[in-house]
């Protein structure tokens, strides 16, 4: 704290001698924002600068609703969840990925050339959402990120199978569960502290679309999203996708990693009433996401020119399942119109719903999405069921729009 | 009083002197700067006085979106530590969720034993940051209308 406050006092020094002006500065951070307004708090490198940034320490930032418009999420558009310190000094030729854990026969370590190498390449289209995006609308609040709607994305993820890697190591048939490590460090500094360490089921690792990727579109992972090296499991909370990968481990029990146990991404065994204290040992790990959908056109705050018709559209995804049918209400769920909806490209990719409105008489409106998947579960259109840290939120999208 | 040609001259002098050790100091500012973020320093205790001048609008410090109330500078300097501080203003919570908080952070995350100064920063969150009552779910707002 002192040195931050020479430092301050001293480029308060400099700056009054070379402008000559009455110039106050506060502590480090003050006169950071004050002199950088931009480089601090608005620009994420390799991210679109419309992205609506929560936190630039450690960067997590989410994507407007109208800028997720596109088919394939381009990767300066998906969103940024950090735990830690992104690694810095990636020498991608020394990079490798180890194999390990106790339902291993032996521990074997790759570097990215093998991996690139010696499997079969695979392209899906995931769907990455955050566990808690739409946190900020539980009541009371639960902490943490305070996520709108936009944590969410399905670019192309091109790598290997897991499941391939997994049967050139050698697995046991005890084998329980999948845990990651990554290279980003801890916020004390320590580094020797694990930052996050979570992982899938066994079941969910020898999927298809799991995969061991990177690139997004084609071109290398985005530094923020885990470049060099990470792990995508489409449908499940993006934290189980480890970034900056350079470990696994084939457990014969349930990953214990940090953020695997407590509170974190983890729901009440039991529905309970909103603030409830829920003891540890009652709480279960999140696994597939739920049904949701989001509308990417008109961005919400559309004026429409008398009845003249407009295209609504976006997307719809749920878990491991699929999307059945996408409705829209113009009335607050009175009733409800049918849109149209395409079917994914894969398995986990999300899908494109639309429909023509317009709007029958001069007044305001809101337009909400409700999509229904293919267990014949449907968005809630208030806020589900209340947790500690505020996840799952699934609740129907909601757009304004007035006829003028 | 008298002057000859002699002590004019002086004075012009040391004004030229004057001058110079002026410049000086404005031109090595930027290095003794980069020199002070090398050092680290135990005793700059006056130097705080001369620049606690924040900017406020509206009862909130511009720099760190913080409340203007008792501590909140406690508040920047000890929880911006490991995170920026709009971990902190993003939140709410009871004085109980606060203080579980901090219990957690200390547990898993190293943040260390904050002394005295727990019941201040307590106390801050508790009256500054406490939950708000939004209902099963809240309107609409923040709507920037536009023509389509
Ligand atoms: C020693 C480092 C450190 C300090 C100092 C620190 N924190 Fe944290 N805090 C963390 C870490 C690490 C996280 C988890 C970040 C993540 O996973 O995104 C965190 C998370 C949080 C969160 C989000 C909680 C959640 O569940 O994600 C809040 C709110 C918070 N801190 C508030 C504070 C406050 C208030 C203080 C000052 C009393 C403070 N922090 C000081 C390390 C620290």
């Amino acid at each position: 704290m002192n040195r931050k406050k020479f430092i301050s006092a001293s480029l308060l020094a400099s700056a009054a001698a070379f402008l000559g002006n009455k110039i106050s500065f506060g502590e480090n951070s003050k006169q950071k924002k004050t002199i950088q307004p931009v480089s601090d708090k608005k620009l994420i490198p390799g991210k679109h600068k419309d992205l609506t940034i929560l936190n630039p320490k450690p960067w997590n930032a989410e994507t407007p609703p109208h800028l997720l418009d596109d088919k394939i999420t381009p990767a300066n558009k998906l969103f940024v969840r950090n735990n830690g310190r992104i690694p810095e000094d990636i020498d991608v030729s020394k990079w490798t990925l180890t194999v390990g854990g106790e339902s291993v026969n032996s521990e074997k370590t790759y570097t990215l050339a093998e991996l690139k190498s010696k499997f079969k390449q695979y392209t899906y289209q995931l769907t990455l959402e955050c566990g808690g995006n739409g946190r900020r609308e539980f009541s009371p609040p639960a902490k943490g990120n305070q996520w709108d709607l936009g944590a969410v994305g399905c670019p192309e993820w091109t790598g290997v199978r897991l499941k391939d890697v997994l049967e050139d190591v050698g697995i046991k048939s005890d084998a329980v569960y999948v845990g990651y490590y990554g290279e980003d460090v801890h916020l004390s500094g320590d580094t020797e502290k694990v930052v996050i360490s979570r992982g899938v089921p066994i079941k969910k690792a020898l999927e298809d679309e799991a995969l061991i990727a990177w690139s997004i579109n084609g071109e290398d992972l985005p530094v923020m999203n885990g470049y060099p090296l990470r792990l995508v499991f489409g449908g499940w909370p993006g934290s189980t996708s480890g970034k900056w990968l350079s470990k696994l481990v084939v457990r014969n029990q349930v990953h214990d990693g940090p953020k695997m146990g407590g509170m974190s991404y983890r729901i009440p065994k039991y529905p309970v009433a909103p603030g409830t204290k829920v003891p540890e040992e009652d709480m279960k790990i999140i696994e597939e996401m739920p049904v949701k959908s989001l509308i990417t056109h008109p961005k919400t705050g559309a004026m429409v020119s008398g009845s003249k018709s407009f295209e609504v559209r976006g997307h719809a995804w749920s878990g491991d399942r699929s999307i059945n049918s996408v409705h829209v209400s113009l009335d607050y769920g009175a009733t409800w119109k049918l849109c149209e909806v395409s079917k994914a490209v894969n398995k986990n990719a999300w899908q494109h719903f639309k429909i023509n409105l317009s709007l029958p008489q001069k007044g305001y409106y809101e337009i909400w999405a409700r999509a229904t998947d293919s267990n014949g579960e449907m968005q809630p259109m208030v806020i589900p069921n209340w947790n500690p840290k505020g996840y799952l939120n699934n609740a129907c999208h909601r757009i304004a729009v007035k006829r003028v | 009083m008298s002057l000859d040609r002699e002590d004019i001259l002086n004075h012009v002098d040391g004004v030229v002197r004057i001058i110079k050790l002026v410049f000086a100091v404005v031109l090595l500012s930027p290095f003794i700067f980069y020199l002070l973020t090398k050092v680290d320093f135990e005793h700059s205790e006056e130097v705080v006085e001369v620049v606690e001048t924040p900017l406020i609008e509206n009862g909130i410090d511009l720099a760190s979106g913080l409340i203007v109330d008792d501590n909140y500078e406690l508040v920047n300097g000890t929880c911006s530590a490991c995170h920026s501080i709009d971990l902190v203003t993003q939140n709410r919570a009871t004085r109980e969720g606060w203080k579980d908080l901090i219990v957690w952070m200390q547990q898993t995350q190293k943040l260390w034993d904050l002394g005295d100064n727990e019941a201040l920063i307590l106390d801050y969150l508790e009256k500054n940051y406490a939950p708000k009552q939004q209902g099963r779910r809240a309107p609409l707002k923040d709507i920037e209308w536009y023509e389509l």
